[in-house]
């Protein structure tokens, strides 16, 4: 068995897990919970495995020195922040005796995993270029990794506190909250019909590099397009209209509110000096060393110093009055979005505007 | 009493302590440097102008680049007004500091004091526990039990004969907030330095030469270095036999009035430094006019090896022989296409070849493309071996120049900063207070404290505390 079987055990693993926390939540049968749990576990454990394993193809194929871990490329750093964040849940999910956060956090590995297979990224044990051979990058990546994580599931308990808390509909923190889960959704319901158009009903028998909304949003079809557009703003709308709903599921599994702001911010509380010292400091250290800059405002760097403002942003508005509870998750919530957009967007979507890089 | 009118000079300082502001600068900051990052920075013109007609259209798009230019936002993070921000940012920064420090210094300064046993404020944490001994007999393990959580106890006696264990640490935690703060603004500090007293540029160097000068990325000025270099060679290594680089070498010499003073290979991760210049390896290309050296290592068939240079055109003989061989051709990348025939695929020195006729006593002998790369083209017919090692002088290196003085403050400000949020996130102060006092059965002891961070922690540390007395005594 090689690397790339254990990691797509793993891979179904999770999503089969994602399914099972959400009926859980549901049904609220322990039965379930515990199937929920084991799944997870053994995925994590059959993840951990395939992490050790692509670490050592990289050196018996000569590509790489013993010190480097298969965090280098694209696709090795989600399948490490996946890792990172499953790690985390299961911490916290022992410490707290409780499932429920699941649900929530799942559906985010989930949605990281389907955007390996949609985008159809290298998944080659590449050899590092000189500027990528370095410590300083390497504790730079991987702390970053450990901070996103931290960020991914503050974010999940904050949208859960945000639902808790919420209680009209027309209430801004409402609005805010089902349109963030509605555009989740919509984003695992697009990368589904993706990966069922494209893998298993092999539609096309060309070999198309990027997946990625091809089945919805950037179809050929225009009808399909537009469709898409339609059917996403009905299930947002739909969120919206019966998310008080979620309410009660919440309520019922024994999270308080108050244990769920807690959780946002220890985890912001750990994750924010990590995220300091690795994601902005050793990366930093690494550019001066490499290029004789350690800040040079390009959009990576950027984006990177928006994402610390918006934490620090966090940090300091639970000292104002007024600020704690329902605005501070948001601000959580909006941290998570300028760390996925630090990562994926600036590659994605500013390099596509210019016509510097991709996804490759 | 009614209140005083406050002067300017105070609603000012009132402005710049208030968390409100750092809310707002922080939204400011992130908001507009949003916008720097989707328009390409120093750009040409004509490249974000396409970027704004993918964005807002072909009609609007050479009003709004004419309006975002004005605004400075085609160079957005030294415009006047982000610039600005940063400043009212820094001065936020340490006004607020500045006011809460003092209140914040005396927290730290006062030393813990014994409870009144009769007016006990109401703790976050209490346990008591009772133990059928006198207070004086518990004394030791009380004392031991509480180092064991890493506390210094103090004692003072109570009037009914028993007495009072009290103890706090990690007061100094209470600084990493301002620690952190502090650093932001040595690190900015530290930026500024840089920015009007460092030097930026530049140095393509071709192997073999010397500069004394190195140029400015602004202006393209030369800018004198106070010493010279020189590049002794440059070399790329690749994976195996792909053409995708491992590394990237350069040889350098520094010479400082007239006398070698420095040599040191650089790599890309590892830099040259001298007299606050540092030489970072950032490029390399071929020259256009190279005309340069062949160096080979010529074994031959007696087992005799000479180092030979020659430049193109000319002729050596391997030793012991009367073989002669001419160089006639290189190619910097050479490849074979599929009908045998051969060329040249890159202008960089992917693949070094040379083509070298042999010839013995005049007549021709045998003809072929020596690769440096392939040790098997190296040998000959007749068992000599002729190593192509390198053709030297027609690379340059491209070293990026820096210099910065502000360099070292950003650095500490960086372990400042990290020391500070340890402190702010990792530690907290944690006080406690273990009442001993007669009680009928034996002593009654009361266990109170506070910690102003992970309280649920320092609870459960307590609970075993407790936990350990009972069994123990
Ligand atoms: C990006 C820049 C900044 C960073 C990284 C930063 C960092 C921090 C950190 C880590 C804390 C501790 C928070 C906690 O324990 O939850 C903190 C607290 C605080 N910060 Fe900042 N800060 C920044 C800018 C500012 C600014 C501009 C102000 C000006 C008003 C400010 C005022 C405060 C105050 C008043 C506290 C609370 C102090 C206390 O609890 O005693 N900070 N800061």
């Amino acid at each position: 068995m090689d690397s790339s079987t254990l990691f797509g055990i793993a891979t179904i693993g999770y999503i089969l897990a994602m399914v099972t926390y959400i009926v859980y939540i549901a049904f609220r049968n322990k039965t379930i919970g515990i199937i929920a749990s084991t799944i997870t576990i053994v995925s994590f454990i059959a993840h951990t495995g395939a992490f050790f394993m692509r670490w050592y193809e990289g050196y018996i194929m000569g590509l790489r020195s013993l010190w480097h871990p298969p965090i280098s490329n694209l696709y090795e750093s989600i399948i490490f922040f996946v890792w990172c964040l499953i790690l985390g849940y299961i911490i916290i999910e022992i410490k707290y005796t409780n499932r429920s956060f699941g649900a929530f956090v799942t559906p985010i590995a989930g949605l990281a995993l389907a955007f390996i297979e949609m985008t159809g990224m290298s998944k080659e044990i590449e050899p590092l270029v000189p500027a990528l051979q370095s410590n300083w990058l390497l504790a730079h990546v991987t702390m970053s990794f450990i901070s996103y994580a931290l960020f991914g599931l503050s974010f999940a308990t904050a949208l859960m506190y945000l639902i808790e808390k919420t209680e009209k509909k027309t209430e801004p923190a409402y609005i805010f909250w089902s349109f963030s889960l509605g555009i989740l959704i919509v984003l695992l319901i697009a990368m589904t019909m993706d990966y069922l158009e494209f893998h298993v009903a092999a539609t096309t028998s060309e070999n198309i590099k990027n997946y990625l909304f091809k089945a919805t949003f950037k179809s050929a079809n225009s009808v399909v397009a537009i469709t898409s557009w339609i059917g996403s703003f009905i299930i947002i709308g739909m969120v919206w209209a019966f998310g008080h709903h979620l309410k009660r599921l919440i309520g019922a599994l024994n999270v308080t509110p108050e244990l769920l702001d807690e959780l946002t911010y220890k985890t912001v509380a750990i994750g924010f000096p990590i995220f300091t010292l690795g994601g902005l400091i050793f990366g930093a250290i690494w550019a001066d060393q490499a290029w004789g800059v350690y800040w040079s405002w390009d959009p990576k760097e950027t984006w990177s110093l928006i994402t610390w403002f918006v934490y620090a942003f966090f940090l300091h508005a639970r000292l104002m009055r007024g600020w704690r509870g329902k605005r501070a998750a948001i601000v959580s919530v909006i941290g998570f979005v300028a760390v996925v957009f630090t990562y994926l967007g600036v590659n994605l979507l500013l390099s596509g505007l210019h016509s510097y890089g991709s996804l490759s | 009493m009614a209140e005083k009118e406050k002067s300017f000079v105070d609603r000012l300082w009132d402005f710049f302590a208030s968390v409100k502001l750092a809310i707002v600068l922080f939204s400011l900051i992130a908001l507009t440097s949003i916008i720097g990052t989707v328009i390409e920075q120093n750009a040409s013109p004509e490249k974000n102008i396409i970027v704004l007609k993918r964005l807002v259209g072909e009609n609007l798009a050479p009003t709004v680049y004419r309006i975002l230019d004005i605004l400075g936002f085609m160079d957005m993070y030294h415009s006047w007004w982000f610039v600005t921000l940063l400043v009212l940012f820094a001065m936020n920064l340490i006004i607020c500091s500045l006011e809460r420090l003092p209140r914040i210094w005396n927290l730290i300064k006062e030393p813990v004091k014994p409870l009144n046993p009769e007016r006990i404020p109401a703790f976050p944490i209490r346990k008591e526990i009772v133990i059928r001994h006198s207070p004086e007999t518990v004394r030791e393990a009380l004392v031991q039990s509480v180092k064991q959580l890493g506390f210094k106890p103090m004692n003072s006696p109570l009037e009914d004969g028993g007495y009072q264990l009290y103890a706090q640490k990690g007061n100094w935690s209470r600084l990493g907030v301002y620690i952190t703060h502090l650093s932001i603004i040595m690190i900015m500090i530290g930026a500024v330095i840089g920015i009007f007293f460092g030097f930026n540029g530049f140095l393509n160097l071709p192997e073999g030469y010397t500069s004394d000068v190195a140029y400015s990325r602004k202006d393209s000025k030369p800018h004198p270095l106070g010493f010279s270099i020189r590049c002794d060679d440059f070399d790329v290594e690749f994976y195996g036999m792909s053409d995708m680089p491992k590394d990237y070498r350069s040889w350098l010499t520094v010479f400082k009035d007239g006398k070698e003073v420095m040599k040191k290979m650089i790599e890309v991760n590892s830099p040259l430094k001298f007299e606050g210049y540092t030489f970072y390896q950032s490029s390399y290309g071929m020259l256009s006019t190279g005309r340069g050296f062949f160096i080979f290592k010529v074994k031959g068939p007696g087992g005799k090896t000479e180092t030979i240079t020659k430049i193109m055109g000319e002729s050596f003989i391997i030793p012991g022989t009367n073989i002669k061989g001419t160089i006639k051709k290189f190619s910097p990348a050479l490849a074979i296409s599929q009908d045998g025939k051969t060329y040249t695929y890159a202008q960089m020195m992917n693949n070094p070849a040379v083509y070298i006729e042999f010839t013995e006593n005049g007549k021709p002998k045998y003809s072929g493309w020596i690769l440096k790369r392939y040790p098997q083209t190296w040998r000959l017919p007749d068992g000599s071996i002729v190593q192509f090692i390198d053709y030297w002088g027609v690379q340059y290196t491209g070293l990026q120049v820096r210099k910065d003085p502000g360099v070292w403050i950003v650095y500490l400000g960086c372990v400042v900063m990290a020391i500070g949020l340890y402190m702010a996130f990792f530690m907290s102060h944690k006080r406690i207070w273990l009442i001993a006092s007669k009680a009928k059965e034996g002593t009654l002891i009361r266990i109170l404290a506070t910690a102003n961070k992970n309280r649920a922690g320092f609870e459960r540390k307590v609970e075993t505390l407790v936990s350990n007395l009972n069994r123990e005594v």
